[in-house]
Order: structure tokens, then sequence, then C-alpha cells
């Protein structure tokens, strides 16, 4: 792959993470609605295990919930295509030794 | 399909845990002797990918939503075990960074996000790119393949309650399957649509063509 070929691949991603998530459904998943629907929505923990930066993926402490979203989603998707890089990396460096 | 904490007991969390971590290092091992170069950026690309497209939530009937998990997607592109392991790092990120699924469930995410639709999802599309050839091979092998193992998987989630004693598995399986068979063309959509615009623009990025 060239630099060009990741420069547009994550182009694109980054496309979806700002721009059009910010306009995604807000309604229940698959698994949510069953939980609502069938009544055990109530067991989830009310009190999470660890703080995440960015809960519901909201940048915090802004008030327009669509540039909230458009930054964490950004900043998400930069992360994970590090992480993902970089376990692909990781591998390679293994394999050499 | 995110399973957050307090859905799963640890009977269910903890082997889940177990087996995903077991995974994890049986993919990296089998990665390390199909690592191509070209695979190395393609699997921070395909992270972020599909992290952004799991993002976009799309309506379906009832006021539900869906969205990609995008495993057969992955493994169609990096093949299995370098598929299963960028949803891997997509679901934990989720789990760390977002709150989208729990700490405990992170194992039985990974289980049925990542190696039901990376292992049974590509077993099934190789059947079927056999059985019908050339590109229109891999396309339907796409569809079928990314379909069926969201199904499947919404049936292993069931079944994850169900043991947790959360919901009984009559009531919690005929709902997440019923849901999952219309989330899942969604995914057989997106899916196909993805292998499509890559066999036009660099089919040499398909895994095994």
């Amino acid at each position: 792959m060239t630099k060009r070929d990741i420069f547009y691949g994550l182009m694109i991603a980054l496309f979806l993470a700002i721009v059009v998530s910010p306009f995604a459904s807000p309604w229940p998943d698959g698994l949510e609605k069953v939980a609502q629907s069938k009544g055990f929505m109530d067991k989830e923990r009310e009190h999470p295990l660890i703080l995440s930066p960015f809960s519901d993926y909201l940048w915090p402490n802004l008030d327009n919930e669509k540039i909230a979203t458009a930054l964490a989603g950004g900043v998400g998707a930069l992360f994970v295509f590090i992480a993902g890089y970089g376990m692909g990396m990781l591998i390679k460096l293994l394999k050499r030794k | 399909m995110h399973i957050p904490d307090g859905f799963l007991t640890v009977n269910t969390w903890g082997p889940c845990w177990l087996v995903s971590f077991f995974g994890l290092g049986y993919c990296i091992k089998k990665t390390k002797e199909v690592l191509r170069d070209r695979m190395v950026p393609l699997m921070g690309i395909m992270a972020a990918f599909i992290f952004s497209a799991q993002m976009l939530n799309f309506p379906i009937a009832g006021g539900t939503s869906g969205h990609l998990l995008g495993g057969v997607l992955a493994a169609i592109l990096l093949g299995p075990y370098a598929g299963a392991i960028v949803i891997a790092v997509v679901l934990t990120a989720q789990c760390f960074i977002f709150q989208d699924g729990g700490v405990t469930a992170l194992g039985a995410n990974i289980f049925n996000m990542s190696f039901i639709p990376a292992f049974f999802g590509y077993f099934i599309y190789n059947i079927t790119k056999n059985i019908v050839k050339k590109d229109k091979g891999i396309v339907i092998g796409a569809g079928v393949a990314s379909w069926l193992s969201v199904v499947i998987a919404s049936g292993v989630c069931a079944l994850e309650l169900a043991i947790s004693e959360t919901s009984p598995l009559k009531i919690a399986l005929p709902a997440m399957v019923s849901v999952h068979v219309l989330i899942g063309i969604g995914e057989a959509i997106i899916t196909c649509l993805v292998i499509g615009f890559v066999l036009k623009v660099r089919p040499d990025l398909i895994y095994n063509k």
C-alpha cells in the first residue's frame, strides 16, 4: 500500500466518523431494544466499572451534541487507526525474531 | 449488540474472557505466519473504517436501529486471523474509551462480534466463493456470510443472556434473532457495497483472492 492509499483510506473513515455519524439513527440497537421490551434493561450496572472519557460517543462538556459526536468520533477513528496499525507493526516485529 | 456490564454473570463472562484471550493469542501467532507487508497499514485503515461505520446506526422497523459489525468485511480483506484482531482492537477501544460494551462482557463481545464473523463467517464466505466463481462469488459470499454471522451472533448472545439467567432462552432467542434477521440485511448490503468497491479500485487488497 502506498502512502496515498493509506491517506485515502483514513480520509474515508474520518469522513464517516466526523461528518456522517452525527446524523446516525438515535434509536436503540437490536440488543438494547430487546432488553427494553423483554424487561431486563435494568440489569445493566448503574455505575460503570471504569470511567470512559467519551461516554456514549460524546466529547464531554459540549452543548452541541452533533459537534460532540463528531469530535469523539474523529478522535476515536484516529485512535483505532493507530492501534490497528500498531498491532500490525508489532506482529511484523515478532515475525522477524 | 455490545453487551453492557450487568447482563452477564461471572459463569458466562469468565469463560468468554478466557476463550477470547487465548483465541486472540492464537490469532496473533497465525497472523505472524501469513502477514504480508501491505496488511500492516490495512489493519489500521480497517480498524478506523469499521469503528466509524459502527457509529452509523441505520433505522430498521419498529423504533430499532442497527449498525455494521464488520467482522466478515475485515476477514475478507485481512484473512480471518488479522481480521479478528482488528475487530477486537475496535471492541476494546469502544469498551474503555466510549463505554460501549462492558468490561466484564468484553470477552463475550469479542467472541460474538469478532470470532463468529471472522471464523464462522469467513468459512461460509469461502464455501460460497468456491461454488459461485469469480468476483461474483466474492460479493455473494460476502453478503451470505455477513448476514448469517449477524444472525448467529445474535443467537449466541441470547444464549449467553440465558446462561446468565438475565432472560430465558425461549424469550431472548426469538427476540434477538428476529431483530437481527433485519439488521443482518443492512450488514450484508454494506459489506457487499464495500467489497464491490474494493474489487473495482484495488482488487489486490482482497485476502486470498
